[in-house]
């Protein structure tokens, strides 16, 4: 029994940390329908600037912060120069140019900064903490509460405030929410700016657990992307439920099964939505009228 | 004094010269038609005047300030709204939330106070919604108000579109064919309509397919063939221009007869 906990425990921690790349996913796909698969690089800079920062004498709140702020910006960036200028361009173009820019972006950390691993200390130290036989981090605790964090202002963003609806209306009908009075540009690089600072604040929070280099982000994209899938892609609910479900997924695959099996879970998972539930589990049905 | 100036307007699309030089003007509460044969620039004139085209050539000026080539949601702000031919509707959202929509662009409220679900955000989305349903009773959707837009028809989500048009509170309403895929009693009823909005002083532009409605309720005729005008003036001297009944009246004239016949 205690095994089956502490894989749960290792499960729900994993999964915080795709539920945060899956809620940066439902941001940029609910203003533009496009799927960031830059998203994992976003995690990654927050780990890599945060190690950097520290490296160079700022206090680690300090570092995290300014790396939060600067992959913000590096989201803005993105945006501006490589999404806005194929405005018009069909949502596949607009993916493939998030796939190259995240190439773009692994490649140009590999330069500025290193290929090698880092971490930096856990928040509130290594002594793992016992729960019914099992044990978890306390740098554990700061992902999932950080997951949770950013659900519940998400869903504070998008059901209570005018900019979040804003969001919605453009995701749902560009000229129309233009018409109604929305600065859609404005909205997009919003969303790229949050989506970007979430990615960051996930990498801040599990680089002391797992550690970072210019090539996590890869994997990370991928795995959100499964967690976004399956509870439902554009839906944080779904986002967040999805990301903790495929989290103890993974965790319960390399358990019971194999720990080289892990990584299939996450693929299997996108196979089997794709086949039985395209919407997911939180998802519209498509309402497109022709 | 004029309220919306079109000043030698124009836009080429590869070597077609689609829009040349156009120009007239619109005073408070006035209805003005744009008429001509398909394809002679109504819409691509409607595209250049609320922004979804950048005009080559001329001005567009609204209430003394020069609006060409502002985006549209800038237009929306200053009061110039439009609807689309082919629809342009939050198909996801309810009737309800489409009018209301409108309405956000008129909400100042803190960011602080909507998350916090403060009086004052709880009194003002009150009241957009309360607009918003007065808006839908006026346009006949009242009772569609919590229906999924989609699930409307489209001369009912035409009336959706103008509903939302007006829920901006415009100064200028650019209508582009509000009465087509329309029955003769919903025709009627936009037309009614468009009457009793102009009389509130919003100006409207409009373009329109059905003769009859615009020799009804314009106050002023403009009409294009290949992009260029070729006349102007009131609905009975439209009527009687040779130009005019050659370019367009003539061959609608005959259209009318046969299916008269």
């Amino acid at each position: 029994m205690p095994e089956l906990l502490q894989f749960l425990l290792s499960g729900i921690t994993v999964g915080a940390v795709y539920a945060l790349v899956a809620l940066g996913f439902t941001i940029i796909y609910n203003a533009s329908d496009v799927v960031n698969f830059a998203q994992g690089e976003f995690v990654m800079l927050g780990g890599m600037i945060t190690v950097f920062a520290s490296a160079a004498g700022l206090p680690l709140p300090l570092a995290a912060l300014i790396a939060i702020i600067a992959t913000a910006a590096i989201g803005v960036a993105l945006n501006k120069l490589a999404i806005e200028p194929a405005r018009g361009a069909p949502v596949v173009s607009l993916i493939i140019i998030t796939i190259g820019a995240s190439i773009f972006i692994r490649g140009a950390t590999q330069l500025v900064f290193d290929k090698q691993i880092h971490r930096f200390p856990a928040f509130s130290g290594d002594q793992p903490i016992l729960i019914g036989g099992a044990t978890i981090l306390p740098q554990s605790l700061w992902v999932i509460a950080g997951a949770l964090a950013v659900f519940f202002c998400l869903w504070l963003f998008f059901t209570r405030t005018l900019i979040g609806r804003a969001v919605l209306a453009t995701a749902n009908n560009r000229v129309a929410a233009q018409l109604v009075g929305i600065n859609t540009n404005y909205v997009m690089t919003l969303s790229f700016a949050m989506s970007a600072a979430i990615g960051a604040l996930a990498g801040v929070l599990v680089t002391p657990i797992t550690l970072t280099s210019y090539d996590v982000g890869l994997a990370l994209a991928l795995k959100g992307f499964a967690a976004a899938m399956l509870g439902g892609m554009g839906n944080p609910k779904g986002a967040l439920v999805g990301g903790l479900l495929l989290g103890v997924l993974e965790a319960m695959t390399a358990g019971y099964i194999s720990s080289q099996y892990k990584d299939a879970a996450a693929f299997v998972v996108i196979l089997a939505v794709l086949f039985a539930m395209p919407q997911g589990l939180f998802g519209r049905k498509p309402t497109d009228r022709v | 004094m004029s309220l919306l100036q079109i000043e030698g307007l124009g836009i080429d699309f590869g070597g077609l010269r689609a829009v040349n030089d156009v120009g007239f003007s619109l005073k408070p509460g006035e209805i003005v038609s744009v008429i001509g044969p398909n394809g002679a620039g109504k819409t691509t004139l409607f595209n250049m005047i609320s922004g979804v085209y950048a005009p080559a050539r001329g001005r567009v000026v609204l209430n003394g300030e020069d609006i060409t080539r502002m985006p549209p949601h800038m237009l929306a702000r200053r009061g110039l709204s439009r609807t689309f031919q082919n629809l342009q509707i939050f198909q996801s959202m309810t009737v309800l939330e489409n009018a209301v929509a409108g309405h956000h662009l008129h909400e100042r409220g803190s960011v602080f106070a909507d998350l916090f679900s403060l009086p004052a955000a709880r009194r003002r989305s009150k009241a957009s919604e309360d607009s918003a349903r007065a808006l839908l009773d006026r346009v006949g959707l009242g009772r569609a108000a919590e229906q999924e837009a989609s699930s409307l028809s489209y001369g009912a989500l035409k009336r959706l579109e103008i509903a939302r048009a007006l829920a901006l509170k415009p100064r200028v309403l650019l209508l582009d064919e509000p009465a087509a895929g329309c029955n003769a009693v919903e025709t009627e009823e936009i037309d009614h309509l468009i009457a009793q909005v102009a009389a509130e002083g919003v100006s409207i532009l409009l373009v329109e397919h059905d003769m009859k409605m615009v020799m009804r309720i314009s106050n002023h005729i403009v009409v294009l063939d290949h992009g260029e005008k070729i006349a102007e003036g009131e609905p009975a001297a439209i009527a009687r221009n040779p130009r005019v009944i050659e370019a367009y009246l003539g061959a609608q004239a005959t259209e009318a007869q046969n299916a008269d016949g």
